[in-house]
């Protein structure tokens, strides 16, 4: 829910539409970029280790 | 008062102090001068299949993805440090920064944010000789060319010169540990190439980069010095482009394209040097801006395509 405008601290004002839809991208953007990260150490971890790596005794 | 969405309405002085958004995500990929990273891809790429090395495919490709990046992540840190000389010259007055898409802080941020990854995963991807050299890539391209060489001496494109040089000496070492004869030799053909490549765009630009207060070679030693100083470097370039044919890892195609570019090059050159007034001026100055990348590609593109799909065919025996 978007706050009413005297609710907001000095100096802030809530996002126009457009602000709030790059925002959004950015988010996107951002959360991608660490979900591709996640995918290459895991694809690197195998490529350095081998896939033996997850048949080591626990 | 100023008007803003859902009837809500706030003080325009307040307004002013509001945080701003940010740049959208073309923005911020623009400041990683993606054509220059497609070309460090390329050189890189090359550096690595003139190597022959047995490599795993996956750690030379996230190898060549962090080297691009880096080369981005220096493009980046390039465009916050210049954004005032950016913002004179119509060729770069819409990069984003000078034209207020994004803000200088959240550039270096971004710049830095990258390096660092960018050497860190080189480093645990391939090894830290690679990472080494990419770091120091970084660093000669944004603090010694950017925010030293280029505003200080008319030989900042020469000496700048190497960071756009290096990374096919990047690309060697992540993929073979070491840094051999032949990305040395490619180091040496991208080295020598760069002044005639940046000069003949000098030439034309002269006016802005003088309005920017830059002091490149039309400026300050004048244009006919300069076309001079374009024919010296492209009759060191045009033999020193068929190095690789010398030292056995350039073949028959590579020494067409090297003899025939190479050609190419010195007539291009001599035209600028000959064409001095007017729209020919600008012309033959431009004509050679193209033709060196042309020249550059189809050297490269001959090396990965005998190195790399088997038509090589030595010329010595």
């Amino acid at each position: 829910m978007r706050p009413a405008v005297s609710d907001l601290p000095d100096g802030l004002r809530p996002l126009t539409p457009e602000e709030a839809q790059t925002r959004r991208k950015r988010s996107l953007a951002i959360a991608l970029t660490l979900g591709a990260l996640v995918i290459l150490f895991f694809v690197l971890t195998i490529a350095k280790l081998g896939p033996q790596v997850l048949q080591r005794p626990l | 008062m100023t008007s803003l969405s859902n009837s809500l309405t706030v003080d325009t002085k307040a307004a002013s102090f509001a945080p701003a958004v940010g740049g959208e995500v073309r923005d911020f990929f623009a400041l990683l001068k993606p054509r220059v990273m497609v070309l460090v891809i390329f050189t890189a790429l090359v550096g690595m299949v003139v190597s022959h090395a047995t490599v795993n495919p996956v750690i030379a490709a996230i190898s060549l993805l962090m080297i691009a990046v880096g080369a981005g992540a220096s493009g980046c840190l390039n465009m916050w440090w210049d954004a005032d000389i950016d913002a004179l010259m119509t060729r770069t007055a819409k990069r984003p920064i000078p034209d207020g898409r994004i803000r200088p802080d959240e550039a270096l941020t971004f710049g830095i944010v990258l390096s660092v990854g960018s050497v860190l995963i080189l480093g645990l991807a391939s090894n830290w000789l690679a990472a080494g050299l990419l770091a120091f890539t970084i660093v000669f391209y944004a603090v010694i060319y950017s925010m030293w060489l280029k505003r200080a001496t008319a030989q900042n494109i020469v000496i700048g010169g190497a960071a756009g040089a290096l990374p096919p000496v990047v690309g060697q070492a992540a993929v073979t540990g070491h840094v051999g004869i032949e990305s040395l030799i490619l180091f040496a053909i991208i080295f020598i190439w760069t002044p005639p490549h940046f000069w003949a765009l000098a030439l034309v630009k002269s006016g802005e980069y003088a309005r920017a207060g830059i002091p490149m070679m039309p400026n300050v030693a004048g244009p006919d010095s300069t076309r001079r100083q374009i024919v010296w470097y492209t009759l060191l370039l045009a033999p020193l482009g068929l190095a690789p044919v010398v030292f056995g890892f350039g073949g028959w195609l590579y020494a067409l394209v090297g003899v025939l570019g190479g050609l190419g090059m010195l007539a291009s050159s001599v035209q600028v040097f000959r064409q001095r007034q007017g729209e020919p001026e600008r012309k033959a100055a431009m004509g050679l801006f193209a033709f060196s990348i042309l020249y550059l590609f189809l050297l490269f593109s001959a090396l990965l395509a005998e190195q790399g799909l088997g038509l090589y065919r030595a010329v010595l025996a």
